[in-house]
């Protein structure tokens, strides 16, 4: 039972994590309808800025303490997102309105080569760390309850709290800023956003820049978990099935797609993948995806799929 | 001036039928397969057939047989990558279990194989569609990704499931120096080519035409989805499937799974979409942009570096490949985001006014 | 206009593309003899990449310095291959004929490696695979141009049972105990699994086996499962992110790094430094050598190489485990040219083939390593034509949080288990591939 609560609650927090991650890819395909492939290369990005920056900020300034050092550089890394979605807009999204869904899923995997090489060239190759101060070994819980107690990590904890507060941050600034309205009345209908005032390029500077945060700080919480190395950017990968799960236009949809997902995929690999072998999580996570979508095509939270002639 | 149709006249249906009515095409097209077989043998060295003559053959029956799925019926796939390797896989097994199995029958088989998985995978392309299905078909990469890694039988019991071929031999030739190979590879190539560029005019491929442009629509006029979905998805598994069993039984000769893992669907999508959706001489162009231009990129850079001076260092050479790729994409798109095939045929439109363009 | 414009563009684009690949023909330079080196140094795999090349490169560099192989100086050129089979076949193509002939190739990639081994044979190149690549190609009559210099996966896995028999007692108390294998899922991490079942058999452990998908870094469901089955050792099988990863998760579930065993490719600075603290205790093979900043190799590099401004990559990283893994590598290839002088004129460059004869016949004894400065790095190398590994010693090096120390004896593979397992599936590939083995006459040629 102890084994089964701690099996669950490590899908809960991975899936929390995928979410993070599935967040930013609803929220650029919500305001501009493009599928951003390049979601995975922004957290490798972001985190190996920010990694890279608590490296230099104490020879650069002679700061001696890591929480301002680390302070530092997730500013300097929100500056270095800023540009980056200035950047994307400007010289891709701009020139690519109204083209179709695969020409601009394309266009975002061009722009997934561009960071990954220019993120590697500026920042280098090689393995490297975020300590942001996060507690890794293990405590037992519950031991009154369960033989043995159930094993939990304070680091998934801290983690899942700060994918919650983001959401939550998300939510209040899309429910009741002007700019969140904004956003959400271009999410509906372009033209009819344009025609009563609103700028359509800003606003995909903004939406990208809040992809680049929700990034950079799934980036923080991966890299301090695994380190931060080219690979993090196929998290993006692992966190397709939620997105399609959720429904794509849903934010609430990529939290419980993610943890759907989560448990599901943690469930199966630990009691079913030893009767074929293992390694069954990642193609299990698409399968249940998938008899999700047999269901309801347009995903669990997704906006009805109407078709007309 | 050259390039002008005036004056032929077409005096039956069947020569208004056919595939290249203009004279200059027809003619053209022929002296380009000619040459193919013919003069570049004499031009080109090994490393030329061996390193892109070869991969860009097979990947542009590749990405012909995606371009008939994306680019005629519409169904955008993120799972080509596993469509090659059942045909490796299923035309490897082929040739080692069935007593005196031809070379080129297996082959055939194993893209046979990969029609009948595509059937199966493209079922949810019947109530899923666009990007969610972009998505869902990931779960057929992710599964034989992981198939041909752990069930045994697959790579006949070999210790580290890798599996190897060898001794090729088609019809009496033997296919191993490169010359032979590329031949191989380019005569199949035409075959397939053709028999897809029929297709795409004949019934099958306008219905899958009426079912890109709107499905529902041609559902009212009379069309079965199911059945031009389906067709579209075993038509194109049948072709990426005969693609993957020639990429490892030529190309590569061993493989693993890796061969055909996720990145290789993601260059064939980006073939279909760089050389042109829905365009036969599309998918070759963009097969051979694809192919070139990184091994291009990887050994221009460090030339121009020595232009300047300068000595690149390996990896800042291919962190720069990368960015110029992705780069170069991202610019195509926006300049073309219908392909190189419509430059092409923009081209044309160009010539055939030229020298008069008013 | 605008769209003439384009077609301009893509026609220039057109020729340049079809420029550039002729251009890049460097001109064959007389009397040097030409190393060709796949490399990876962009993405998932490498920081572990990075360090072997650098090493692979520093040594040729210093055999220069010292005036080459009996005055024939190296010539090398890298080539990315980003852990790619195709581009590394592509490189394959690019640069065997390159400058009067490729004297060998080190994918450093099983997938790389199985690919090469059905061409190199044709080429009459031969591939080298220094600690990787298929184990039974040790048998040199069936993979006449394989050459897994001192160590292949089995014997590796096979040190590996044999040091925990000992730490157990004697391998009659391994009975009933558990053993996982955690394996990067690929060949590469497959190519241990034969040899443990074999000695799984024999003995009477309980092995489990669980696999970790490419790139590996999601291993959550894998560690939960070992924490639920509590086995005795965990053997790690892993490479570049896979390992820092596993050893993270093992951390976060309590599993004692002490009992964790890594495969020489898992046993790196990499691996473990941005755990730091973290994966004290934990133990790897060592494939012979581990760090070895003090070995009078490394000074001379640092001396001849790094000295003069010429060195490859940073000077702190000279010493460090893969570099080493790097520089062994090439010093058995220089060695093999060297042999091969011996036979075919000192003084000359050596063609592939030639070359494949030098290194069936190294001979390095423990005099000999000590002169070129292994002293205490490696054990005494013999190959033959028959056996292409040349030695089967290991140890056990373990982790105190910011270095790498020798914490075993010297352990050697037991031919009784490997040989019968090399001979059962190298049979197996001849009779697949209608080779004929080589027989001792052949070897004479």
């Amino acid at each position: 039972m102890s084994f089964f609560i701690e099996t669950l609650l490590g899908g809960l927090m991975t899936g929390m994590l995928y979410a993070l991650v599935a967040l930013g890819f609803v929220l650029i395909y919500k305001a501009s309808g493009v599928f951003n492939f390049a979601q995975g290369a922004m957290v490798l990005f972001a985190a190996l800025a920010m990694a890279r920056f608590s490296e230099w900020i104490p020879g650069w300034l002679g700061i001696e303490s890591l929480f301002l050092a680390n302070l530092i550089a997730i500013v300097l890394t929100v500056v270095v997102m800023f540009v980056v979605a200035w950047l994307v807009e400007r010289l891709a999204l701009r020139h690519l309105v109204n083209q179709n869904e695969a020409t601009l899923l394309m266009a975002t995997l061009g722009i997934t080569y561009v960071l990954d090489g220019v993120g590697q060239t500026i920042f280098g190759s090689d393995i490297y760390k975020i300590d942001v101060g996060m507690p890794k070994d293990p405590v037992i819980m519950l031991e009154s309850m369960f033989e043995g107690g159930v094993l939990i990590n304070k680091e998934d904890f801290i983690a899942a709290a700060i994918a919650a507060i983001l959401v939550a941050a998300l939510t209040l600034f899309f429910q009741k800023t002007p700019t969140g309205r904004a956003l959400r009345a271009v999410a509906d209908d372009h033209q009819a956003a344009l025609s009563v005032g609103i700028p359509l390029d800003r606003i995909w500077v903004i939406v990208w820049c809040v992809a680049g945060i929700t990034a950079l700080v799934a980036g923080i919480i991966w890299g301090s978990k695994l380190g931060v190395q080219f690979s993090l950017s196929t998290v993006a990968l692992r966190a397709l099935p939620v997105v399609i799960l959720g429904g794509l236009t849903s934010v609430p949809g990529a939290i419980i797609g993610g943890l759907i997902i989560g448990v599901g995929e943690k469930l199966s690999e630990v009691y079913l993948g030893h009767y074929v072998g293992g390694g069954i999580e990642i193609w299990f996570a698409y399968m249940l995806a998938l008899v999700f979508l047999l269901f309801r095509p347009q995903g669990l939270f997704g906006e009805k799929i109407i078709d007309r002639v | 001036m050259l390039y002008r149709e005036n004056g032929q006249f077409k005096t039956t249906y069947q020569a208004d039928q056919q595939i290249f009515p203009i004279a200059q095409d027809r003619w053209g097209v022929l002296l380009l397969i000619a040459f193919a077989f013919v003069g570049v043998p004499f031009l080109v060295d090994e490393y030329m057939f061996r390193a892109i003559l070869i991969p860009f053959l097979i990947l542009s029956l590749a990405s012909l047989g995606v371009n008939l799925l994306v680019g005629y019926c519409g169904q955008i796939t993120l799972g080509a990558g596993a469509f090659m390797a059942v045909g490796a896989y299923a035309g490897y097994n082929f040739l080692i279990r069935v007593p005196e199995m031809p070379v080129l029958g297996a082959i055939l088989l194993g893209g046979a194989t990969a029609a009948a998985v595509g059937i199966v995978f493209g079922v949810p392309s019947l109530r899923v569609r666009g990007l969610y299905l972009a998505v869902a078909t990931l779960a057929a990469q992710f599964f034989w990704d992981w198939a041909f890694l752990r069930i045994k039988w697959f790579t006949n019991d070999s210790p580290s499931g890798n599996v190897s071929v060898s001794n090729l031999n088609v019809m009496g030739f033997e296919i191993s120096s490169p010359l032979s190979k590329y031949i191989f590879c380019l005569s199949v190539l035409v075959v397939f080519g053709l028999a897809a560029k029929n297709m795409v005019r004949a019934t099958i491929g306008r219905q899958w035409m009426a079912i890109r442009d709107m499905d529902v629509a041609a559902a009212v006029i009379g069309i079965r989805p199911m059945y031009a979905k389906l067709t579209a998805f075993a038509v194109s598994s049948f072709y990426v499937g005969v693609a993957g069993a020639l990429w490892g039984f030529v190309h590569l000769g061993s493989w693993e799974p890796a061969a055909f893992s996720v990145d290789r669907s993601f260059q064939l999508l980006f073939m279909v979409i760089i050389g042109g959706l829905g365009s036969i001489m599309g998918s070759f162009f963009g097969a051979a942009f694809i192919v070139i231009l990184p091994i291009f990129l990887n050994q221009f850079l460090p030339v121009l570096g020595a232009l300047f001076g300068m000595e690149i260092s390996t990896a800042t050479v291919s962190h720069a490949e990368i960015t110029i790729f992705g780069a170069l994409i991202v610019f195509f798109l926006i300049v073309e985001p219908h392909g190189l095939a419509r430059l092409w045929s923009t081209g044309k439109e160009k010539l055939r006014l030229w020298p008069f363009p008013h | 206009m605008k769209q003439l414009k384009k077609l301009a563009i893509a026609a220039s684009l057109a020729a340049a593309l079809a420029g550039g690949l002729a251009a890049p023909q460097a001109f064959a330079q007389a009397k040097e003899q030409y190393f060709p080196i796949l490399v990876y140094r962009t993405g998932a795999y490498a920081p572990n990449g990075v360090p072997w090349a650098n090493g692979f490169i520093d040594y040729l560099k210093l055999v220069n310095a010292k005036g080459g192989i009996n005055g024939v100086k190296i010539s090398f050129e890298e080539c990315e291959t980003g852990y790619a089979t195709d581009r590394g076949v592509e490189c394959y193509e690019r640069m065997k004929g390159k400058n009067g002939g490729a004297t060998m190739f080190q994918p450093l990639s099983t997938g790389i490696t199985f690919a090469l081994t059905e061409k190199a044979p044709n080429d009459k190149i031969p591939i080298i695979t220094a600690g990787y690549g298929r184990s039974e190609s040790q048998n040199g009559a069936v993979f006449g141009w394989n050459f897994p210099l001192i160590g292949t996966y089995w014997m590796g896995a096979d040190v590996l049972v044999q040091h925990i028999a000992k730490k157990e007692g004697g391998f009659d108390k391994l009975k009933g105990k558990k053993i996982t294998l955690v394996y990067h899922d690929s060949p590469y991490g497959k190519e241990p699994i034969a040899l443990l079942q074999e000695r799984a058999k024999m003995h009477g452990f309980d092995l489990s086996l669980l696999p970790v998908a490419h790139p590996g870094v999601e291993q959550k469901a894998t560690w939960l499962q070992i924490r639920q089955n509590k086995p005795d050792y965990v053997f790690l099988w892993g490479w570049g992110v896979m390992n820092s990863t596993a050893l993270k998760e093992a951390q976060a579930t309590g599993f004692p790094r002490e009992k964790m065993y890594g495969v020489w490719w898992a046993g790196a600075e990499p691996d473990v430094k941005d755990v730091g603290e973290g994966a004290k205790g934990y133990n790897a093979l060592a494939m012979q050598h581990g760090a070895e900043p003090n070995a009078k190799v490394v000074k001379d590099v640092l001396a001849m190489v790094h000295g003069k401004g010429q060195g490859t990559g940073p000077k702190e990283e000279v010493g460090q485990v893969l570099y080493m893994r790097g520089l062994i590598s090439a010093m058995l290839s220089v060695e093999g040219v060297k042999k091969a002088q011996e036979r075919y004129g000192k003084g000359k460059v050596m063609t592939g083939e030639q070359t494949r004869w030098g290194l069936e016949n190294i001979n390095l004894d423990q005099k000999t390593l000590d002169a070129m400065g292994f002293g205490g790095v490696m054990r005494p190398v013999q190959t033959s034509c028959l056996d292409h590994m040349g030695s089967a010693w290991a140890r056990i090096h373990t982790w105190d949080g910011k270095k790498w120390n020798f914490t075993s004896d010297w352990y050697q593979g037991d031919e009784k288990v490997l040989r019968p397992l090399v001979m059962l599936t190298s049979g197996k590939y001849a009779e697949e591939k209608k080779i004929k083995p080589r027989t001792p006459e052949d070897c004479k040629k």
